[in-house]
């Protein structure tokens, strides 16, 4: 039985009910016009308002329905004598269990091990009662919800306003969607964190300078100095906060100078839209241009000056590359503030005298500062959280090095090297990935506060 | 005097120079932009082309045991295969190829011919002119790697004319595979449609619904500011970290579904939602308030009024942001591969819940082969990539120019 049957089933009896209330309604409406008054609420709105009490209460059943009968089944079948034959526990136990599930289910032929076979029955006797009882409570709610909501129908029901409450409790719900998620991000990695930090103390991992953790050591004997995160944080900082912004603070903030204080408009009708482009390029795609492209090139230009450890994997070329795609970002964030500085204190500038690149020296940018340094402050959190170009061009070694022909690795690059790594989920190395999405979490999370409300104070104060 | 006009000179020549700065800054992205572009359809021209070998089959004496009529029946490339299909091609090969090149024919490739014969059963007699892929060893000679008697093989039948580098049109309907000769996109394609299509059923309505309760009927109190506060963080939250919540919740509550569509559409959603929800509240604010006063006016509910008239009137906007945060998530690589769903899949995914990988996800895994043919294969996937997100932006420019009011 597909799991898509008590839903279309909730739908059914919801048109039906629908309809059902729209020709009442109807039918109040004319006696009420021969009599000279109206209806509460148009007839579609009675229509709605059975139709709700006849889909609501059965979908939501169906939904609870569909998450717990799987174990409900699972415990019939458990009781039945052929399963006393099973393993008792571990992998195997499962694997039988599994196997004669999808057979019962009929998503798989047969089956390879002959364990299961004997459980196809009970399997296939236990879903068909439960999913039975289910479509059957299913129907009764439909059913019980609809007449429920069809009684109370009279002509001077305020079916409206009943509906539009409900309206108003889904818009609310929908809202309300974005705060679970952010609960939700936070109790994950607050839990994970915690469970990491029981292996390891968040001194050794804040502070410790050696970071090579191997999900293949057991979790009681794992060495808490292979735990140690400075290198990745340092890593993230050279690439994401210093390499990519000497990129990318002079190219977007002159691109935005040149395209709000001298091109005409036809040029920035072009050129804007056009680096635009490069902000909408898939970081996956920056990657492999990274690592394909601009990579050998550092490697070969460093060895031309004669630096030995030129690695193919570099800072540099991941750096470059990151601050190539965030030139649009400052770009914009400049372009905003400095529209933003009032017109008449550019015209007094340019009525002293000045020449136009004085005033953008000496007044436009002292002016639109703050607004320019939490632009800044928004991308320095993007390019630390970015993942793709450093997993693809920065490399894998943790390193405290200043010299960026070398590779590095970075905080998400660990995340993503932990996380599909061979460790298991309750090792440390694999806990280790959710305590470094913790700390980038509050890093971004502070940056993005401060740079917003900047922003705020600097948007007032010329307002 | 001749002091100032010195000075003055060379205050004209530092504004010459900021300009020029200026604008070379300008032309530096434009330049970077151009450069990746031509770089990567550089590259791509060979993805879309793959080596093959051109060889006649003489069908009639192959001695194929096939009746026509069992081709249209309901499994022909078993009754195929049983008749020993795959050893009359390797033996037509043989005899025009030598022993060999027929050795370096793609394992599998008869299946080509087998569809060839199954779309038209009256090649069955006669003499076939087929076109098969070869072997990652020689298509790697063909380019000019490869051991030194691959490659004079490749030489000898490239002078024959029967070793070609041909248009792959396979490329856009197979799935992965392990070699370059073999692999094709659709496995992928279809695996980020299905996601997609999760992630707009889900991001689309609540963020539409969310955006309506805050610019509309959101009361300003405490609880409202939460809400804010969580969507602006969410916006600017790193794509990583969604993959985290997906790991550590989704994977928790459905742990069957790894790799699936599903899943990946969900985080995908989670991420995609609030800028569904900020570009909505735009477009909702943008409508004046004279048609809120009027529905009200002529006795409509608060909810009327949004729903017949405000919405309507700002659904132009709402898609616009929609479509530009549906390309974002099209090009999201990071939280997918947290969610597992970077397994070799060597067919497309039937369904939301079959394990499947996404176009991006399928590049980072191919950039990773080092083989030249998978550098041009990636590159073409990237090509394909660039071209949906285009023209998800251009409708979504389209859109805007066509059906956004100015009040």
């Amino acid at each position: 039985m597909s799991p898509a049957l008590p839903l279309l089933l909730a739908l059914a009896l919801g048109l039906i009910a629908w309809l059902a209330a729209r020709s009442r309604a109807w039918t109040f409406r004319t006696e009420a016009r021969k009599g000279g008054s109206q209806l509460h609420s148009l007839p579609n709105y009675h229509a709605w308002y059975v139709a709700l009490w006849a889909i609501v209460p059965a979908i939501l059943f169906a939904a609870i329905w569909t998450s717990i009968s799987p174990g409900l089944v699972l415990g019939k079948v458990l009781t039945e004598p052929a399963a006393a034959s099973l393993p008792a526990f571990g992998i195997e136990r499962e694997a039988i269990l599994s196997e004669a599930q999808s057979i019962a289910k009929g998503t798989m032929a047969v089956g390879f091990r002959k364990e299961s076979a004997a459980l196809v029955e009970p399997f296939r006797a236990a879903i068909g009662q439960y999913g039975t009882i289910g479509l059957v409570v299913t129907l009764i709610l439909g059913l019980a919800g609809g007449a429920f909501g069809f009684l109370k129908l009279r002509p001077d029901f305020t079916a409206r306003t009943r509906v539009e409450r409900f309206v108003m409790l889904g818009l609310l719900a929908a809202s309300l969607v974005a705060v679970f998620t952010t609960l939700g991000i936070l109790a994950a990695l607050i839990y994970e964190t915690f469970l990491f930090f029981r292996f390891v103390s968040p001194m050794d991992f804040l502070f410790g300078t050696h970071w090579g953790p191997d999900p293949m050591v057991s979790p009681e004997s794992i060495r808490t100095d292979a735990y140690g995160a400075l290198p990745l944080f340092w890593g993230t900082v050279f690439i994401g906060a210093i390499i990519a912004m000497l990129v990318a603070i002079p190219l977007g903030l002159m691109s935005a100078i040149y395209l709000t204080q001298y091109a005409s408009e036809n040029v920035r009708k072009w050129m804007k839209p056009l680096l635009e482009i490069l902000a909408g390029v898939p970081t996956v795609v920056y990657g492999y241009f990274a690592a394909l492209t601009v990579a050998p090139w550092i490697r070969d230009f460093g060895t031309a000056i004669g630096i030995s450890s030129a690695s193919s994997e570099s800072a540099l070329a991941a750096g470059v590359v990151m601050g190539i795609m965030i030139i649009p970002f400052v770009s914009s964030m400049a372009d905003d503030s400095i529209t933003a500085v009032p017109q008449a204190m550019r015209d007094g500038s340019l009525a002293m005298g000045a020449t136009t690149s004085e005033t953008i020296k000496k007044v436009l940018i002292p002016a639109a500062l703050p607004g320019i340094v939490a632009g800044v402050m928004l991308a320095v959190s993007r390019a630390i959280g970015e993942t793709m170009i450093v997993v693809m061009a920065a490399g894998a070694t943790a390193r405290l090095t200043a010299n960026p022909f070398e590779s590095m690795t970075t905080v998400t690059f660990q995340i993503v090297a932990m996380l599909t790594g061979e460790g298991s989920f309750d090792h440390p190395s694999t806990l280790s990935a959710f305590a470094l999405g913790m700390v980038l979490f509050l890093v971004t999370l502070t940056l993005n506060f401060i740079a917003l409300r900047v922003v705020k104070r600097f948007r007032e104060a010329y307002e | 005097m001749n002091n100032a006009a010195a000075h003055l000179k060379k205050r004209y020549a530092a504004e010459r120079r900021f300009k020029a700065v200026g604008l070379l800054a300008v032309l530096f992205s434009g330049f970077v932009l151009a450069f990746l572009l031509f770089n990567m359809t550089s590259n791509a021209i060979g993805g879309f082309k793959r080596w093959e070998l051109r060889f006649p089959i003489d069908m009639a004496a192959g001695g194929l045991t096939v009746d026509p009529s069992q081709l249209q029946g309901p499994e022909p490339m078993q009754a195929l295969q049983g008749a020993g299909l795959a050893d009359v091609v390797t033996f037509a090969a043989t005899q025009s190829l030598g022993d060999q090149a027929a050795g370096e024919i793609l394992d599998g490739a008869w299946r080509e011919v087998g569809d060839e014969l199954i779309s038209d059963p009256q090649r069955l007699q006669g003499t076939l002119e087929v076109s098969l892929p070869v072997s990652d060893d020689l298509a790697g000679a063909a380019r000019g790697g490869g051991t030194p008697e691959m490659q004079a093989l490749a030489e000898k039948l490239k002078a024959e004319g029967k070793l070609v580098n041909a248009i792959d049109w396979g490329f856009l309907s197979r799935a992965d595979a392990t070699g370059p000769q073999a692999v094709g996109i659709w496995g992928a394609l279809k695996g980020s449609m299905l996601t997609m299509l999760i992630t707009l059923a889900l991001a689309f309505p609540i963020g539409v619904l969310a955006a309506v309760y805050l610019e509309e009927y959101a009361p300003k109190n405490r609880w409202t500011e939460w809400i804010e506060v969580s969507i602006n963080n969410l916006a600017a939250v790193p794509s990583i970290i969604f993959g985290l919540l997906g790991l550590a919740v989704f994977l928790t509550i459905f742990p069957n579904y790894r790799s699936a569509p599903l899943i990946g559409g969900m985080t995908l959603a989670l991420m995609t939602m609030p800028v569904i929800v900020i570009s909505g509240r735009n477009a909702i604010k943008a409508v004046p308030p004279s048609i809120r006063d009027a529905a009200l006016a002529v006795g409509a509910s608060r909810v009327q009024t949004v729903f017949h008239h405000v919405l309507p009137l700002a659904l132009p906007g709402i898609l616009t942001g929609t479509i530009i945060g549906m390309a974002r998530a099209l090009g999201e690589t990071a939280p997918l591969l947290m969610i597992g769903m970077r397994a070799f899949v060597a067919s497309p995914p039937d369904g939301f819940t079959s394990p499947a990988t996404v176009l991006p996800v399928q590049i980072f895994l191919w950039s990773d082969e080092i083989d030249r043919g998978f550098v041009e294969r990636t590159s073409a996937a990237i090509i394909v990539l660039l071209l949906f997100l285009l023209v998800m932006n251009g409708l979504a420019i389209y859109l805007r120019n066509r059906f956004e009011k100015r009040w």
